[in-house]
């Protein structure tokens, strides 16, 4: 416990609190005017008041045309339903900038839809939104399928025996024990929309902003640090909100549910609704989860491996090394990044999973997940301006970067192994003992052997995760040493063919890394490997 | 003593789970506590495991205070209520565990776990996985597994609760017959009071945490030590009553008991075979309210026209019919005074 305490106190408080001081702080004085100062700011409250309309509406958006594939995946039984259910959770590990670059190639300037009718959303909301929806379908479709597929269907068929119709006995019985799983689902998927920075940075243009891509604007491009303070203040008081009602829907969750194996619950689709229903939601993942990825590949192929060659190159000055030097620094980086999440995210999922903690330890639970939601921006300018004197001088260390990253994959490795080790049976380590196991023994033969495969899981996730991490890595990795998402920006950030190719060439290969170490996942799941 | 218990106190939340528990078992003793849930029988063996950490009181193996042995150092087997096999190892893996935490030999493991399943009844399941085996068979694989390491107490926490009643009554008599031809010390704990008779030397009745009554099979069978005992053994015809001499007054008219019976204000229990139907107009008059089939009797349950009701034993042609009207007499050798 003291372990993971110490990691998030000095790689996540303190970075945090030392640019939110240098923001707020003149002269040895608090300044806490310039909170209402800023917030006065008709600019800002703009850039406030979209970032939370675009949240709602990105939420709406992603259970409006992912609560139908929950259902789907839950209740029906179709040849490819487990190669399907991969390419649904594709999205969701993708980097923020490859989502973004992949509706660039398809709704913006010279994409699909513009060869084809000469449509452009990329200066619409509208790409953000469909951005959002296409990131998070797999959150909805995980969380709420997954509890979905667990509903025993003998509770339905109860209240059909006492005169429920079949829709009222959806209403009353399905419903109410889902709803605590679509709440929580909605706030997951809030939550990464209201602090979303890649998309709506490569997607949003001059005219909209969210509150992380203002923060960055204010940080990098305009240097005025208290204004930037005071967003992440907001940020981090919002996302606090969210976090709590979620940790509250999540024990809501946890109530007395009769559930039952997934397995037995699915059946073949009866029936012109059914078949309709199934035919809708593949309709739906090929327009809006393969498409535009497909246009992603295209493009990036357009005039044969032209744009890949030229990765190669070290000239035309937009690094210093070639692009494709990035792939293997995002591989180093992100490797070093899963290891530290996983050691700190096990020890920390440990602690909180004996019976016997206490409330103190709970809290931390949600603390955990803050690192999700607070501007990862600022952590990325915090780590330069808290780290860099003794006795933790490490802006010249390569071991920054992954740090950072571990921060973000922390979390995902906690909601991984957590629910892995509360469900091992404490009356299982009771017979181990008294067979004559001594405790650490008892860890070794009962815990180690039914956490691997979660323990496996979560470093996939985080080794992900690692790899597109782009808000706080875009601060600290350095000119000669860029990662994968940062070479992605920074060539998108360039004008010319060439650059735009390379762009498209290098989201590529990140998404294959991606989806690769996701398939190899799918292959190790198991039913109770938590929330994502 | 093998096992001692002294004074042994639990509390849960200031609420006495075992409350002051005096328990001796000698060597080769089959002792079973018998109890409804909630009387604090299985804490008491999570007690003796060393699983549970006692409030006040002492637990003593082979006279030794275990106050400062953990768990894994008592020596002392415990079988499970719901087996708790580990999912991930086989069956012989599951048996083997035991012996290898004791750090024994590759050969000896094997050989000892042949042994083993042979004994249980289950030889050549060593390779075969354990979510595959019936109720029946991870019962007797949870069995091999703790007798593996030859424990010097073995504890049963409900060894057949689960199983149903034809294969649990054949695993009575197993279990008994392999106990005694090893000479195991046995302690279990259940709430059906057919298993206890039938596989104990000595039964423990166990009521909120205290020892109710302790004695063989026959002796509480026989004389249940109270009105809690006697109804908690199935028995329902149960008064209030006083008694002078030979004879007590109760709800149902005068009741014979036997001599030497305690006197004054007692509590009297009339087993059913005690309870005979005599002709309409003699004896205390009755209505035959429900009758249950049991087997090799039908139970007759008597509504009087004052007092509670009354179950009666009958052979299967000499049964009334619901609704009959019945006479009823009681038999001084069937009735028991409490208390």
């Amino acid at each position: 416990m003291l372990v993971p305490v110490a990691f998030f106190a000095v790689f996540f408080a303190w970075p945090v609190a030392a640019i939110v001081t240098r923001g707020l702080k003149a002269d040895g004085v608090w300044r806490f005017g310039r909170i209402a100062d800023v917030l006065g700011q008709s600019d800002i409250r703009h850039v406030l008041w979209f970032t939370t309309w675009q949240a709602l509406a990105s939420t709406a958006l992603t259970l409006l045309a992912a609560l139908p594939a929950a259902y789907v995946f839950a209740r029906l039984d179709f040849p490819g339903k487990q190669v399907l259910r991969a390419v649904v959770t594709v999205p969701f590990v993708l980097p923020t900038v490859v989502v973004g670059t992949a509706f660039l190639a398809l709704v913006g300037r010279g994409g699909l839809l513009d060869e084809l009718w000469g449509v452009r959303l990329d200066t619409t909301v509208w790409a953000i939104l469909l951005a959002h929806v296409f990131f998070n379908y797999a959150v909805v479709v995980r969380t709420v399928g997954g509890l979905w597929a667990q509903l025993d269907p003998r509770q339905e068929e109860a209240a059909r025996m006492l005169g429920a119709s079949p829709a009222a006995a959806w209403r009353k019985v399905t419903l109410p024990a889902l709803a605590p799983a679509v709440a929580a689902a909605a706030l997951m998927v809030f939550l990464f929309t209201f602090t979303s920075f890649g998309v709506v940075q490569i997607l949003g243009g001059p005219t909209f902003s969210t509150l992380e891509v203002e923060i960055y604007r204010q940080t990098s491009e305009i240097f005025d640090l208290s204004t930037a303070a005071v967003l992440t203040i907001v940020q981090f008081a919002a996302v606090g909100a969210v976090l709590a009602v979620h940790a509250w829907t999540v024990r809501r969750r946890e109530s007395a549910l009769r559930l039952v194996d997934p397995s037995v619950t699915a059946r073949r689709p009866r029936g012109a609704g059914q078949w309709a229903l199934l035919g809708g939601v593949l309709a739906t993942i090929a327009v809006l989860l393969v498409l535009p990825l497909a246009v992603l590949v295209r493009r990036s192929l357009d005039g044969g491996f032209g744009y890949y060659r030229a990765l190669g190159d070290a000239d035309g000055g937009t690094f210093l090394v070639a692009p494709i030097e990035s792939v293997v620094n995002s591989l180093e980086y992100a490797v070093a990044a899963t290891a530290i999440a996983v050691v700190i995210g096990g020890l920390a999922a440990a602690a909180l999973a004996r019976r016997d903690a206490g409330r103190l330890v709970r809290g931390f639970d949600a603390l955990l997940m803050l690192p999700l939601g607070v501007s990862a921006v600022t952590v990325g300018f915090g780590f330069l301006i808290a780290l860099d004197k003794p006795p933790l001088d490490l802006r010249q260390s390569w071991i920054l970067v992954p740090l950072a990253q571990a921060l973000v994959g922390v979390p995902f490795v906690v909601r991984t192994m957590l629910p892995v080790l509360r469900a091992v049976d404490e009356r299982l380590r009771e017979a181990a003992a008294v067979l004559g196991a001594a405790p650490w023994r008892v860890w070794r033969e009962v815990d180690l052997p039914m956490v691997r495969r979660a323990l496996l899981i979560a470093a996939g996730f985080a080794f992900a995760v690692s790899l597109g991490e782009f808000g706080a890595t875009v601060f600290i990795a350095r000119p000669d040493n860029p990662t994968l998402p940062v070479a992605v920006a920074r060539l998108l950030s360039r004008p010319g063919d060439l650059n735009y190719g390379q762009a498209m060439a290098l989201s590529t290969i990140l998404m294959v890394v991606c989806a690769v170490a996701l398939l190899v996942l799918e292959r190790l799941r198991t039913d109770r490997t938590g929330e994502f | 003593m093998l096992l001692a218990l002294d004074a042994a106190t639990v509390r849960f939340g200031g609420r006495p789970v075992l409350d002051a528990v005096d328990l001796d078992v000698a060597e080769q003793e089959l002792v079973c506590v018998l109890g409804p849930s909630g009387s604090g029988k299985s804490t008491l063996l999570r007690a003796v495991a060393g699983l549970q950490p006692l409030d006040s009181g002492r637990v003593l193996l082979d006279g030794h205070d275990q106050a400062r042995v953990p768990v894994h150092r008592r020596g002392v087997g415990l079988m499970f209520q719901d087996h708790q096999l580990f999912p991930q190892r086989d069956v012989g893996g599951n048996v083997a565990f035991g012996l290898r935490m004791r750090g024994e030999g590759k050969a000896q493991q094997a050989e000892r776990v042949a042994e083993l399943l042979e004994l249980v009844g289950l030889p050549d399941a060593a390779r075969r996985a354990v979510a595959g085996l019936s109720g029946g068979e991870q019962q007797r694989v949870a069995l091999a597994r703790a007798l593996a390491p030859r424990p010097r107490l073995l504890m049963l926490d409900e060894p057949l609760g689960q199983l149903d009643r034809s294969l649990r009554e054949r695993l009575v008599v197993e279990l008994r017959e392999l106990f005694g031809r090893l000479g195991t010390t046995v302690l279990a704990v259940t709430h059906d009071q057919g298993e206890a008779f039938a596989l104990a030397d000595r039964v423990v009745v166990m009521r909120d945490g205290r020892i109710a009554q302790s004695g063989t099979p026959l002796d509480v069978w026989q004389r249940p030590a109270d009105e809690f005992v006697a109804r908690f053994l199935g028995f329902d015809n149960v008064v209030p009553a006083t008694v002078e001499g030979t004879v007590a007054v109760t709800p149902w008219g005068k009741v014979p008991v036997p001599e030497g019976s305690g006197q004054g204000p007692r509590t009297l229990l009339v087993r059913p075979a005690g309870v005979r139907l005599v002709a309409a107009d003699a004896g205390l008059p009755c209505t035959v309210a429900a009758r249950t089939f049991q087997g090799t009797h039908v139970t007759v349950h008597l509504q009087p026209q004052d007092g509670p009701r009354l179950a009666a034993a009958c052979a299967l042609r000499e049964a009334p019919e619901t609704g009959d009207a019945v006479g009823v007499e009681f038999d001084a050798a069937e009735t028991v005074v409490l208390d």
